[in-house]
């Protein structure tokens, strides 16, 4: 096993990548989605030894066909991408293991094969884009993750889906394509792709203006792949669209991954390099934080449907871990990456729980849930679970991060009154669109199920892998040193880079 | 005269607000992919422009090749790259009109927002004038059913 060890980070791209098309041609779909849960296992023991690796012997690399960098392309794994590919691994095996029963009830069953081809391939990419030390190699593998996630979501039952994924294909490809405008602004400069190179020739030609140019062109591009507040109007619908586990899969790392390359292209490539570029990094998306985790709470808590009250919690999750970055200092890039870790938990928590529920009730509508607890225990306790998290309650994964966040806040002298009271007023605003949920389905009178849904409680083989996670939301609210430990050596090597 | 030297670029940036303004104004989902789609090409444009050195050639070594000037060839290949992302997106994009004007009888977003009636998000902003538009186009719609 030892000399496969070296060999990890480009397996975590090939294991997925070569099993999609000998999914395709499997014709059964209960084949096909076996062949696909094992390469989605096999990504998530490769992730777990990776975060192993890279806790002994810190930031490892892997020269693609032994062509030394910066000719050859390289990839790198490192504290900050070793946590994702965790998150990315972990919330794609919960999501196929609750496809098994769900799935059928939403794709038609000989397009199933193809529909776990695109899912492999959108592992495939966004495991990519984290193991990846080059930046035109991060546009390939966003592409390819985000082409199979249109088609993922494209594959909702619902009609109105396929407006949805082409609002989203229309802004996720102008999005890609101002990253690619921006790379090749910065490679016009430096005649470099590789990242660490990259940050050294710019020295020579910091604050010229294509470079400055595109700062801006690769900030807004990935602000809108992920989603960030004003730009996140492709969100909602496209999750509440979606068949239910891609939602589970996608909300729990998708517009993370995008997060992941703008703090590190940021951080690795410009803040060294360009002046003040610290200062307006934090003008620029600091108050588009603030106002993402108002205003998307807000409109969560006036909203009907249970999906797209969880999507716009997330918009407003995003906002949370925007406002860490944001803060630019070791505590507050900590609260970061540990929320984005935390929140695909309780958010994959939530949704899984939304799963089980779809199997029983055709619309996942709020007034059609009225004392819903009695028939399905187990499932309304996971969402209570999952939205305590995402609320940030002790003893949750969600209180750790908030609570790394609410200390970074207290750090900023001036602006930490202001910034604690939003991160409260958002806790508490999530108090509020949880609750509605929880009240309804345990208090409420039965009066509101559609005719032809029989109620009961889902079957065990969904059940597992909701309390699998959970009970991950518990653990890492107990225990938390692994996440806070990568978190954390994140933030001082992100750090480390700051003029 | 320095600026309209580099009217490679000015091409391309016409090219890119060009597809942009499409991207955004235009509510017909075709015309959406075909500004999707100069929007992309003007970034290819942009990254061949800047591989350019003036007098330089295709870089193939010859045996007596001293002091030969090259151009870059690596913004080309890349943007070959860049090229089957673009057409794997416009296919797929092209795809989805296909599955909305079967399951919609229409590819005009106004319309397809009219038809999902209050459930459509309502941050899409309703165009003035919807009700004129859908009320004449509303029989060659059904026809099309048919």
């Amino acid at each position: 096993m030892s000399s496969w060890t070296p060999h990890l980070p480009a397996l975590q791209v090939v294991v997925p990548l070569m099993t999609a098309p000998l999914v395709v041609l499997m014709g059964d779909r209960r084949l096909a989605w076996a062949m696909t849960t094992a390469a989605s296992l096999c990504a998530l023991a490769i992730a777990i030894a990776l975060v192993g690796e890279v806790g002994e012997q810190g930031t490892m690399v892997y020269e693609m066909g032994s062509w030394a960098p910066p000719y050859g392309i390289a990839l790198g794994v490192d504290a900050m991408s070793a946590l994702l590919l965790l998150v990315v691994a972990g919330a794609s095996t919960l999501g196929l293991l609750a496809a098994a029963t769900s799935v059928s009830t939403e794709v038609e069953h000989q397009r199933q094969p193809h529909f776990y081809a695109a899912w492999l391939l959108a592992l495939a990419g966004l495991s990519g884009i984290l193991v990846t030390a080059d930046a035109f190699n991060i546009f390939v593998f966003m592409e390819i993750s985000s082409l199979s996630a249109y088609i993922l979501i494209a594959g909702g039952p619902d009609r109105r889906a396929l407006p949805a994924v082409f609002k989203y294909l229309a802004m996720g490809t102008i999005g890609a394509t101002f990253y690619l405008i921006g790379v090749g602004l910065v490679y016009m400069m430096t005649g470099t792709l590789n990242l660490a190179d990259m940050e050294q020739r710019l020295a020579d030609v910091g604050d010229a203006e294509p470079i400055l140019v595109a700062a801006g062109f690769i900030t807004v591009g990935l602000a809108l792949k992920a989603a960030i507040f004003p730009l996140h109007a492709w969100l909602p619908n496209a999750y509440t669209y979606a068949p239910n586990v891609v939602t589970v899969f996608l909300a729990a790392c998708a517009t993370k991954i995008s997060i992941y390359v703008l703090i590190r292209f940021d951080f690795f490539v410009f803040q060294a390099n360009l002046t003040e570029h610290d200062w307006q990094f934090s003008y620029f998306l600091m108050p588009l934080a603030v106002l993402g985790i108002l205003i998307a709470s807000a409109v969560a808590i006036f909203e009907s449907n249970l999906k797209r009250l969880l999507a716009w919690s997330s918009v407003a999750q995003i906002g949370y871990i925007i406002l860490g970055a944001s803060l630019i200092s070791v505590t507050g890039l900590t609260a970061s990456m540990l929320h984005m870790f935390n929140h695909s938990i309780a958010k994959g928590t939530a949704f899984l729980a939304l799963t089980c529920l779809a199997l029983s009730i055709s619309r996942l509508e709020l007034k059609n849930i009225g004392g819903i607890a009695k028939q399905m225990p187990w499932t309304m306790a996971a969402f209570v679970v999952g939205g305590l998290s995402l609320i940030g309650v002790p003893g949750t994964a969600g209180f750790i991060s908030k609570w790394y966040l609410i200390s970074a806040a207290l750090e900023m002298g001036d602006l930490a009154l202001p910034l604690v009271a939003v991160i409260l007023i958002g806790s508490v605003m999530a108090v509020i669109y949880v609750w509605r949920v929880v009240e309804t389905a345990y208090f409420a009178k039965g009066t509101g199920v559609v005719a032809g849904d029989t109620i009961r409680e889902a079957p065990l083989a969904i059940l597992l892998p909701t309390w699998i996670a959970v009970l991950l939301n518990i653990w890492f609210g107990l225990a938390p040193s692994l996440p806070v430990e990568l978190s954390g050596n994140a933030a001082e090597l992100l750090m480390g880079h700051l003029r | 005269m320095e600026y309209l030297g580099l009217y490679n670029y000015w091409i391309a940036v016409v090219l890119l607000m060009t597809g942009f303004y499409a991207v955004i104004a235009k509510r017909n989902m075709i015309k959406k992919l075909i500004g999707l789609s100069l929007f992309q090409a003007a970034v290819f444009l942009l990254y061949i422009t800047m591989d350019k050195v003036e007098g330089g050639t295709a870089p193939i070594f010859t045996a007596d090749g001293a002091g030969q000037i090259f151009s870059n060839p690596l913004p080309q290949v890349l943007i070959l790259t860049a090229i089957v992302v673009g057409i794997s997106t416009t296919a797929l994009g092209l795809a989805i009109v296909v599955r909305t004007k079967e399951e919609y009888g229409s590819i005009e977003e106004d319309e397809i927002q009219q038809m999902d009636g209050q459930e459509t998000d309502s941050n899409e902003g309703s165009p003035k004038n919807s009700d004129f538009f859908v009320s004449a186009r509303k029989p060659r719609a059904e026809d099309r059913n048919v």
